[in-house]
């Protein structure tokens, strides 16, 4: 009994560290709606700062006085950051904001090894709090218990500051409604302002307070992001309460989960939240999200099809494109392949996201699972290659027509997750049924069959499929089942009233991008030659987000260019110098910072600002904010 | 719209970027190994090897390069993922012209680099990856490897556990392949020369998001006499500090691969559990003129301890220097002939690269944990040579497929 209950602490304490990170998050993301990547950032800097501050300072006084220290040296790094870089992107496209602090983390992944040093940190223990406690012959650490002791008080604190002072009245208003707030005169600038700085200031706390039992080291940030996301929305986006009983159950399961399935923890999290949210999709406390207002000014002007000028302009540059091989190496067109493959990828989210309205965070389960499909076919049942790449994607199409069934009863951030967690499970999956998918070995010697074994062959394949699947797509936009879909993303109800069936257009919209994301998975695997659980992974899924948005999440066909650009600029970047993450990083926030509406969208706005400066009709159309 | 126009730009700017590197290379007096490593995701460990082979090339070339050649290596970062190590690859073959490949850190990133170097038929040395799987099931004629494996790790380990009274045993490792392969082969050799014992609990936390304390305290309830960990890393170092205050290791032995190298022991400092028996690399405590001589060289170019790392990468590269000299060539066949066989110094004295199964016969160092001036160290450490843990001929035969 004493043995339970204690592991009953262990998973408290667990929850503890969790719920400091998850409250900041969820605050953030409440009042500005911005989903925070960087929040893991701030963590990790967290400790890092804490780390110096309670080495050069000892005692108890240099080490509480430290953490302290350290979690406001962070929240004033978020002001600079809010300040100088979130502020330029509010009126951006929604989502835009985490391209921002993608960004952000990964400069930050390289500056901590470049000011600390590559080595794993040990922190120093919290004075008073070394030992452990005896409990019926079951040690507890001391630190435990005042880390569980904390939890309730931050969680106090937090109340009273929302619920009995005219700020946390204010941040309630403005998770509930920021344009009314707006309207009543409130400076939101501050607002968002301090919100931001209160939220990294817990983060910065919370990694602060890991240093007596963890190691500090440059991959925290990874560690903890996607964790407390599942946090933030299983308990409710918003919903100070909401994340501190998620993060109890989620701990508490773990900690008990480990008992009967040992290899329970790695799934977890993301089993809870898929339950969670099929059985309450706006999380434990979470209201529904009101019906997203769009301001006049935000009009997006009517998409229409390319003019026979512009389509001939396109097939000169896919004629060009197709020349490649008359100049380049095989390492040129190599790349040349895997950018084709990735425009494929890319466009098949863009698909979702700006047709369907729907933003996905688990594309890559699609991806991967087409390149499992023909890891399959080609190893297991040896079936030729042209079968494999046409039956292949059949496994991202079922996978697609499985999860989207349950993915599109929600909307928001809430379907993202949702979308996230199935893909986590995939992964999980391919990551431990090793008998079947080799584990994280993967399965190896997927290669082309001869004919198109060259790297001209395959890239002319690869050429040819993308040129295909992007036109289709494209035709599909301006197909009955686009105006459809269109109808469905921007008037739920107005659409319903026509007779649309908009849960059964955006299913179908889902299983259409899922089974193109896993025609580019297919190719991927030829392309490497094997499949690993990376390419389900989340990173993946985050490259294709960043692809879409880079590209222009407003336009018809931007994820196209958002591809090639960050694609070639990775490759490129990784090949040629040692701190690819920095620069790479530096590189998308100076695109979020210059093409605020994405490379195309914006490019296309100031040609339409400038044809309607022509055409002297200014006034009216030059406020319209203009997407295509 | 002008997407595809701007897709042709696109690919035509990189392609003329790439199309003038590769041309930019020189055929004269080269020679060019291609390398890569997770340097970005693990530089805990990807910096001292870094360090470790460019202190090789330098010695190599300052005696006259490869028969008269110089020796140049262009590194590559993977960044942790197999696809992109795969696309360094090509970049290494394709454009640099590279005479063979070497490198890499993660289990399943030498495989992916070894099934590309068995389609394009190019020579690669394995450095660090530890799977079984790349010398036996998965192995292929093009691909070495330097580092003992998991299996000869386990072996060494297990004739030092099987010593031990401890009846009842756990297990914690990271739950992917390199953990779970290194429970499995440990638990296959123990339970052959121990069939008494019996295992109490397993714990399989996912790598790198150990969730210490609740895993602490499962292994502690089944009240195991011995204990096998498997962590590394900052794992470790959570592992060790729950495992510590809870008094998880108190009257337990425990047995822990890897951790006696310095990349994973000096991190834990003061708080360094004593008497694990472990794998690693106690480079204060090793007094032969091989080893002296690599650390005198090392000491004095980097003011810097080595870690395992730079072992892996000073030799890693000293093999492939030796091999080409051999080959006198860079034909991947007669690289081929010219490594299975040959024999070469190290700081951890011959090793020899077996025809049988493209395995070198690099040894480790076991021993014990203590500590020291608030350090951990290794203590009584014994050299194990590598070819002494391997399997018998015919065993292996069996595991490797036929070519």
């Amino acid at each position: 009994m004493a043995f339970y209950f204690v592991q009953f602490l262990t998973g408290l304490a667990s929850a503890a560290s969790l719920f400091l990170v998850a409250s900041g998050l969820s605050i953030i993301f409440g009042v500005t709606r911005i989903v925070n990547f960087a929040h893991g950032a701030f963590y990790m800097l967290g400790a890092y700062v804490a780390f110096t501050l309670t080495e050069r300072f000892s005692g108890a006084l240099g080490f509480w006085g430290g953490i302290v220290v350290a979690a406001l040296i962070v929240a004033i790094i978020g002001v600079l950051v809010e300040m100088v870089l979130l502020r330029r992107i509010y009126h951006a496209p929604e989502l835009f904001q985490l391209l921002a602090t993608f960004g952000l983390t990964l400069m930050v992944q390289d500056i901590v090894v470049m000011i600390w040093g590559p080595d794993d940190l040990l922190g120093r223990r919290a004075p008073g709090f070394k030992g452990a406690v005896d409990f019926f012959g079951q040690n507890i650490p001391s630190y435990d218990l005042f880390l569980i002791a904390l939890c309730p008080i931050v969680l106090g604190i937090l109340w009273l500051l929302f619920q009995r002072t005219r700020w946390g009245v204010l941040v309630r208003a403005a998770t509930q409604d920021r344009d009314m707030v707006a309207a009543l005169g409130v400076n939101q600038k501050w607002l968002f302002t301090s919100v931001f700085a209160l939220g990294v200031f817990l983060a910065a706390l919370g990694g602060a307070l890991q240093i007596p039992r963890d190691a500090v080291h440059h991959a925290l940030d990874l560690r903890i992001i996607v964790e407390v996301f599942v946090v933030v929305v299983i308990g409710g986006l918003g919903s100070i309460i909401g994340a501190f009983v998620a993060a109890v159950l989620v701990s508490e399961l773990n900690a008990f989960g480990i008992l009967i399935f040992p290899k329970i923890s790695i799934i977890l999290v993301f089993l809870v939240m898929a339950v969670v949210l099929i059985v309450r999709p706006w999380g434990l406390f979470g209201k529904p999200e009101a019906a997203a207002r769009r301001t006049p000014g935000l009009t997006v002007t009517p998409w229409r099809p390319l003019t026979s000028g512009e389509r001939l302009m396109s097939l000169g540059a896919l004629v060009l494109a197709a020349m490649m091989p008359l100049f380049a190496g095989n390492y040129a067109l190599t790349v040349g392949s895997e950018i084709a493959i990735f425009v494929i990828f890319a466009a098949s989210l863009h698909f979702l996201m700006s047709v369907g309205g729907l933003a996905s965070f688990g594309h890559a389960a699609y991806f991967g699972l087409g390149a499992y499909g023909v890891a399959f076919l080609a190893k297991a049942a040896g079936l030729p290659m042209i079968v494999s790449l046409l039956l292949g994607p059949v496994l991202g199409l079922l996978g697609a027509a499985i999860f989207g069934f349950f993915a599109v009863q929600l909307s928001g951030v809430y379907f993202a997750m949702l979308t996230l967690a199935f893909a986590q499970i995939v992964w999980s999956i391919a990551f431990q049924w090793v008998e079947v998918t080799g584990g994280d070995n993967g399965i190896l010697g997927v290669w082309p069959e001869r004919w198109a074994a060259s790297p001209a062959n395959f890239y002319w394949l690869s050429l040819g499929i993308t040129a295909l699947v992007v036109t289709v797509l494209r035709v599909m936009v301006f197909s009955p089942f686009g105006f459809a879909l269109r109808a469905t993303r921007d008037s739920p109800l107005r659409s319903e009233a026509i007779g649309i069936n908009g849960k059964r257009v955006q299913w179908t919209a889902f299983v259409i991008s899922g089974t193109v994301a896993g025609i580019g998975g297919a190719l991927f695997a030829y392309l490497k030659g094997s499949v690993f659980p990376d390419s389900v992974g989340i990173s993946l899924s985050v490259d294709a987000l960043v692809m879409v948005l880079l590209g222009g999440v407003e336009t018809v066909s931007g994820a196209v260019i958002g591809a090639i650009v960050f694609k070639a600029a990775n490759i490129w970047l990784v090949s040629q110098t040692d701190l690819s993450k920095l620069v790479l990083g530096g590189f998308i926030v100076l695109m979020v910072v210059a093409f605020p509406k994405g490379i195309v969208g914006t490019l296309e706005t100031i040609r339409n600002r400038r044809r309607s400066a022509d055409t002297k009709s200014a006034l009216a159309t030059s406020r319209i904010e203009v997407a295509e | 719209m002008r997407r595809r126009h701007l897709l042709g730009a696109g690919l035509a700017i990189a392609v003329a970027g790439m199309a003038g590197s590769a041309m930019a290379q020189s055929e004269i007096k080269e020679i060019k190994i291609g390398e890569i490593n997770s340097y970005s995701l693990l530089p805990a460990f990807t910096e001292p090897y870094r360090k470790g082979w460019q202190l090789a090339v330098e010695e190599i070339n300052a005696a006259g390069g490869i028969n008269g050649k110089k020796l140049v290596v262009i590194s590559k970062d993977d960044g942790g993922k197999p696809a992109d190590a795969q696309t360094a690859a090509n970049e290494l073959v394709s454009s640099e012209n590279v005479a063979m490949l070497a490198g890499t850190f993660l289990s399943n990133i030498g495989l992916a680099v070894s099934d590309f170097a068995n389609q394009k038929k190019v020579f690669f040395l394995a450095a660090e990856p530890l799977t079984d799987a790349i010398t036996w099931s998965k192995g292929n004629r093009y691909t070495f490897r330097l580092r003992p494996s998991n299996y000869m790790q386990a072996a060494m380990l297990v004739e030092e556990a099987a010593k031990l009274p401890a009846k009842r045993w756990a297990t914690i490792a990271p739950n992917y392949e390199y953990g779970q392969s290194a429970v499995a082969v440990f638990k296959k050799l123990m339970s052959e020369k121990r069939p008494d014992i019996q295992w109490v609990d397993e714990q399989w936390p996912p790598q790198g998001k150990i969730d210490a304390g609740p895993v602490v305290q499962a292994v502690a309830a089944a009240n195991p006499e011995a204990i096998l960990n498997v962590t590394f890393g900052a794992d470790l170092v959570k592992l060790v500090r729950e495992g510590n205050t809870r008094g998880l290791f108190k009257g337990r032995s425990v047995v822990s691969f890897l951790t006696g190298e310095p990349e994973y022991l000096d991190p834990l400092k003061d708080e360094t559990p004593e008497g694990w028996i472990v794998t690693g690399y106690p480079w204060y405590d090793i007094k032969t003129p091989d080893h002296d001589k690599f650390l005198k060289a090392y000491q004095a170019k980097y003011n810097d301890y080595p870690r395992l790392g730079s072992i892996v990468g000073y030799q890693t590269i000293k093999a492939a220097a030796a091999i080409l000299a051999k080959a006198n060539s860079t034909d991947p066949e007669k690289l081929i002939a010219a490594t299975e066989g040959l024999s070469m110094p190290s700081p951890f004295g011959e090793i020899t690269f077996r025809k049988i199964d493209h395995q070198s016969t690099l040894g480790a160092y076991v021993g014990k944990t203590a500590l020291k001036d608030g350090k951990g160290v290794m203590v009584n450490s014994v050299y194990r040579k590598g070819a002494d843990y391997l399997p018998s001929d015919a065993e292996v035969e069996k595991l490797r497929p036929k070519q």
